[in-house]
């Protein structure tokens, strides 16, 4: 009776009771709730924090590479050359050349693999027999064109011995550093089992060590000689596509910038460029490389896989970033500034270039360096401009043959011997995402010191 | 080395202008003081107005010569080659004509030289040195011409910076052109090919065929091929809505997080940390999809019984979900961050909890907004490239099974025609069409986004 009375009587009670009632199931929820988002956050930072690690384990070992400390010969027996050439007095530049290259020639047809077998010999222990093949095997396939292009340089070396070292083979590379399994049976080792012991015993006696890879920074890609292959070609053209974008990009993007804020008129030609930047920041980066396909390559009859092509198309890609966040920063100088220079007699284009400029340089400067950041990652459209052909060589200027890092990396990971171009194009990712990080800091650090300066 | 003489007699000539405009002002300026009148603009103002004038005519010239030289000296070489050679076609008319030009030069050639050879190189090199002075003297006679024109306009009246300041404003608009121009470009470029490839193929087959074979160009013209798009879409949306999967809950709960519940200190270190995803390059993503989560995700799916292949629209769409994150991630912390503070007090001091206030409060009034990066992210998956490319297994065929591979729009573009560039057969044509499908639905995608983010704006601003 005295239940059905308290509660008929205070609806206040009973609402409250049932409020208390549901609380337990609700603060339940809510704790719920904020652990999916703690659960959110975690996995979000686990995918960060795997990505670095994937690259950098399987990168990291790709920059120490197996070298053989051993002896030259320039056996004369071998190496059967004529001395070579001079210019004569009133031979013709072209005529000379030709010379040479026929004497150029006769050096390269001498049996250098040859060479580099005595120099191999000249380190195996006593006592230990291996074929003309092993031994060639165990050192990298360049290093016989490394020690031509050095007999070509100085001719004088006929005869001579050369404390000289090699860089071991990416099969020799891949089996010492276990990158390959050392339990496979031998018909599907890449190595015979006699330049297998070779490499240990090399190794143990201290002939064969681990260097830093320079070579990875200095020498071009190279498809017969794996472990010798290397990013420059990629860094200096994707450097002439960045010099590009940055001659390009920036003036062209910050006066359009300063026309659209400061002087267009608002009608509807304003409205529709408006939509239009910000639509074509989001066009899919390969529709550039369609674009420029169609145009720079077909019509207008630019060279293919020329890192000018790729720095325009590039160019149309960061302009409506750099429009975009010149405007924001223009947007955001205070009105007092331009109508005390208006105020004082300034023209509007006096008011823009005097004063209003000047203060968004950190803006603009900072999202020039991002735009660029991006750019040297994009890799889409430079696969329909030709940028990732098999160019070895450093490009002269911007209207050679090159390929790009991004290219690179892509033609690095599409490569058959796996084991070895994995840990390469890892190191290739490593150096484009230094590069990346190093000019976003630079962009960070910069706008805090323009902005204390201020 | 005569581009270098060009462009430092230009300098040269311009520097002269400059100081000529300067110093006339100045003397006018001088003269009227006596009479207590004055210049309207400053000297500089003048100067800059006279080199302006001479640079027009004189760029004018130098920009004609240079789209008229090639060809014209071609021409002339070929009319001094004897009629035997000047009938030769293609390389080897290219060949003897590199030969005059290198002789020309004074670089010479390797071996015999004909007589007519060397004749015609002769004859070249003094026109070539003929040429170049006339040009130059040209430029530089227009030039001066329009400097002395331009020198006696100057008066005490002349608004020499409001010309030189409309000159700065049309250079200016003329670089906002730039952005108009790309996207006419494109639009023309795409649309031009596909009119072509479509001659070969009728759209209906095209938009509508559930085959995707399009045969080799080398086989020639005869073997077409099949051309059927719905398959490439459909490895296209799978994709897609994999990714979404995977992007919207980590993405939005991160965002709800970070701008409801975290500590500014673990905001301040959270989410830059998260931002770096999003710069990280795609084909980073792609290496990653390959090297790592493809393994991954097939040897999850031998230890539960399920064959998933490592290249697989599942690899893609999940990798390219991670790489959303921080897209869908930041634009909706953003938009949380701006729906008014009074409606979140409001919930929340009518004694609801916090989840509550975010889920039947924030949410609802910032769904608009959410939207709108949703579209964005579906438009952005829609166009990847790099990771479908590496990770999607390439496998154009209309299947349900996720862990297969598939193939999408993008990957058919680059396979179709990476390196080609004579664009002859449909086999490079297709890429043309299908990167016009693809413009139109991320337009549409994009624009519809932008609406509705634009419309967001406006109801809280």
């Amino acid at each position: 009776m005295t239940d059905s009375f308290t509660v008929s009587s205070s609806g206040a009670e009973r609402r409250r009771a049932r409020i208390r009632a549901g609380l337990g199931r609700r603060h339940l929820f809510e704790r719920i709730f904020r652990g999916l988002g703690v659960l959110a956050i975690l996995i979000a930072l686990a995918l960060v924090g795997s990505l670095f690690w994937m690259v950098i384990s399987k990168g990291y070992p790709a920059f120490t590479q197996a070298n053989l400390e051993t002896e030259v010969y320039f056996d004369p027996d071998i190496i059967k050359v004529d001395p070579p050439p001079q210019q004569q007095p009133g031979q013709s530049a072209a005529d000379f050349r030709a010379q040479r290259l026929a004497w150029q020639r006769q050096v390269t047809m001498s049996n250098w693999n040859r060479v580099v077998e005595q120099a191999v010999r000249a380190a195996v222990p006593p006592g230990l027999e291996i074929t003309a093949r092993e031994a060639t095997a165990l050192v990298d396939a360049g290093e016989r064109h490394r020690l031509r292009d050095i007999f070509v340089e100085n001719p004088g070396l006929l005869g001579e011995r050369l404390p000289f070292t090699m860089l071991a083979s990416a099969d020799v590379d891949n089996w010492l550093k276990g990158t390959i399994d050392r339990d496979l049976p031998d018909e599907r080792q890449q190595l015979s089992p006699a330049t297998r012991a070779l490499a240990d015993q090399l190794l143990e006696s201290g002939a064969i060590q681990f260097k830093f890879a320079w070579h990875i920074f200095t020498n071009v890609d190279s498809r017969s000689a794996p472990a010798s292959a290397g990013l420059a070609g990629g860094l200096v053209g994707s450097l002439y596509m960045m010099l590009v974008v940055v001659l390009l990009a920036v003036p062209i993007g910050v006066a359009s910038a300063i026309y659209l804020e400061e002087f267009a008129p608002k009608n509807r030609l304003t409205d529709l460029i408006e939509v239009n930047i910000n639509n074509l920041a989001a066009v899919p980066s390969i529709v550039f490389g369609l674009f420029g396909a169609a145009v720079f390559i077909k019509y207008i009859g630019l060279p293919l896989s020329a890192p000018i092509v790729g720095g325009l198309v590039l160019t149309l890609m960061t302009l409506p970033t750099i429009i975009i966040a010149t405007r924001s920063s223009l947007r955001a100088v205070p009105p007092s500034l331009r109508q005390a220079a208006l105020g004082l007699g300034a023209s509007r284009t006096q008011m823009v270039f005097h004063h209003v400029l000047p203060v968004t340089l950190p803006g603009i400067l900072t999202a020039t360096i991002i735009g660029v950041a991006q750019a040297l990652g994009e890799t889409a459209p430079l696969l329909l401009i030709g940028m990732n052909a098999f160019v070895a060589a450093v490009p002269g200027t911007p209207f050679d043959q090159s390929t790009a890092l991004p290219a690179q990396i892509y033609l690095w990971q599409g490569n058959e011997n796996r084991n070895f171009f994995e840990a390469r194009t890892s190191a290739a990712i490593m150096v484009l995402l230094t590069l990346m990080i190093t000019m976003n800091a630079i962009a960070v650090l910069l706008r805090q010191r323009l902005e204390r300066l201020k | 080395m005569g581009n270098l003489v060009i462009a430092a007699a230009l300098l040269l000539l311009l520097g002269f202008a400059y100081q000529q405009g300067f110093a006339r002002s100045l003397s006018l300026a001088a003269e009227a003081r006596k009479e207590g009148r004055r210049l309207h603009s400053r000297p500089r103002y003048h100067g800059t107005l006279v080199a302006i004038w001479v640079l027009l005519p004189t760029l004018l010239v130098l920009g004609l010569w240079a789209l008229l030289e090639t060809s014209a000296l071609r021409a002339l070489i070929v009319g001094m080659l004897p009629p035997e050679v000047a009938g030769l076609e293609g390389r080897q008319l290219d060949s003897a004509i590199a030969r005059i030009r290198a002789l020309a030069s004074g670089y010479g050639v390797a071996g015999e030289v004909a007589d007519y050879e060397q004749a015609a190189a002769e004859h070249l090199s003094l026109i070539q040195n003929l040429a170049f002075l006339l040009v130059l003297a040209a430029a530089a006679g227009l030039g001066l011409l329009a400097l002395f024109a331009a020198k006696r306009r100057i008066s005490l009246a002349l608004r020499a910076r409001d010309h030189v300041e409309k000159a700065v404003r049309i250079l200016l608009m003329l670089c906002s052109a730039v952005a108009i121009l790309t996207t006419a470009g494109i639009v023309l470029s795409l649309f031009n090919e596909s009119i072509r490839f479509f001659s070969f193929v009728n759209p209906i087959d095209f938009f509508f065929g559930e085959i995707w074979n399009p045969g080799f160009a080398t086989t020639g013209s005869a073997a077409i091929g099949r051309y059927g798009l719905l398959p490439l879409l459909w490895g296209t949306v799978m994709v897609a809505v994999i990714a979404m999967l995977v992007a919207l809950p980590v993405g939005l709960m991160t965002a709800i997080y970070l701008s409801q519940y975290a500590p500014h200190k673990v905001r301040t270190v959270v989410k830059p940390v998260i931002e770096i995803l999003a710069g990280i390059p795609t084909i980073v993503y792609g290496f990653f999809a390959l090297v790592t989560v493809g393994p991954f995700l097939s040897a999850l799916g031998a230890a539960i019984g399920l064959d998933i292949r490592s290249t697989s629209a599942l690899t893609a769409g999940m990798v390219m979900g991670i790489m959303l994150i921080p897209f869908i991630s930041s634009l909706s912390d953003d938009i949380l961050r701006q729906v008014p503070l009074a409606l979140r007090d409001g919930s929340l001091g009518l004694g609801a909890t916090q989840s509550e206030t975010i889920r039947r409060v924030l949410l609802p009034a910032a769904l608009p907004g959410i939207v709108g990066a949703f579209l964005l992210a579906v438009s952005r998956a829609i166009g990847e490239t790099m990771i479908v490319v590496m990770a999607a297994g390439n496998s154009p065929v209309l299947r349900l099974n996720p862990a297969e591979p598939v193939s999408t729009v993008t990957v058919t573009i680059v396979n179709q025609l990476t390196g080609d560039s004579d664009f002859a057969g449909p086999q490079s044509l297709v890429g043309f069409a299908l990167g016009l499908t693809l413009f139109a639905i991320t337009l549409l995608l994009n624009i519809l986004a932008l609406f509705i983010v634009r419309r967001f704006r406006e109801q809280y601003d």
